[in-house]
């Protein structure tokens, strides 16, 4: 019971600092938004995209998303590797 | 592990709807939000929801794990030539050359809000279809693997 209480008092102060941290944070109006301006301003008539999302993944960012895909193709690979068929008489070594 | 009649009927039903649903994103992904990623994940539910229904020794036959690696590889190769396509045209790599070009996938795009058409933004939409073929490849060969281990014990 005593260690509830306790849990509970630091996730509640844990919360409370969060909170007062976040109030702080500007959202919504960035500092530096030359970037975001270039995109929304220009994107859709550079790459002929409606989404300007889209436009940024996969053409301003295209090599980015190329690692991606690249990671995607790994973890596969990785399960694939780990979840092969076991040769018959096959063991694992045991060091 | 085979599930009841009216669940695997169910399953039969949906997953052309899952399928179908995945390829709108995909193809839409310059105009819709979704694309590659999101919309490969939704065809790849389509082939878990198959998959969970039926017992995986039934699967097999209808969901090759060779054909899904295959699927994987062409996925990746098409965005990987899809970017170097433009080396041709003396462009950088990934560069967009078939924009507001007025071919295949050129139609010029207004600025501000539009209706949107499927024949624009170039590069964008090999791209999104490369991506989504990798994707769906990708999530249904690790599944089988997954579920392959999955063995129903005998009864006594």
């Amino acid at each position: 019971m005593m260690k509830i209480a306790l849990f509970s008092a630091i996730l509640l102060v844990l919360f409370g600092g969060l909170m007062y941290i976040a109030a702080d944070l500007p959202f919504g109006s960035p500092p530096v938004s030359d970037m975001d301006d270039y995109f929304i301003r220009n994107g859709q008539e550079q790459t002929g995209a409606n989404n300007i999302v889209t436009s940024i993944v996969f053409d301003f960012r295209g090599f980015d998303t190329l690692g991606e895909a690249t990671v995607l193709f790994t973890a596969v690979l990785g399960v694939g590797m780990m979840f092969r068929k076991m040769k018959e008489g096959e063991e694992y070594e045991n060091d | 592990m085979k599930m009841t009649k009216i669940v695997r009927t169910t399953a039969d039903v949906f997953y052309p709807f899952c399928l179908v649903f995945g390829l709108y994103v995909v193809i839409h992904g310059h105009l819709t939000p979704g694309g590659g990623f999101q919309g490969g994940a939704v065809m790849a539910t389509g082939a878990a929801l198959l998959i969970v229904a039926h017992a995986y020794e039934d699967i097999t036959g209808r969901i090759r794990k060779t054909a899904m690696k295959i699927l994987e590889a062409i996925g990746l190769l098409t965005f990987l030539f899809a970017g170097l396509s433009g080396i041709l045209f003396h462009r950088p790599f990934m560069a967009n050359w078939m924009a507001q070009t007025g071919k295949l996938f050129g139609n010029t795009v207004a600025h501000g809000p539009n209706p949107g058409d499927l024949n624009t933004a170039g590069l964008l939409p090999l791209l999104n279809v490369g991506v989504g073929i990798e994707v769906l490849g990708g999530l249904t060969v690790i599944l089988l693997y997954m579920l392959s281990g999955i063995k129903e014990e005998k009864k006594p």
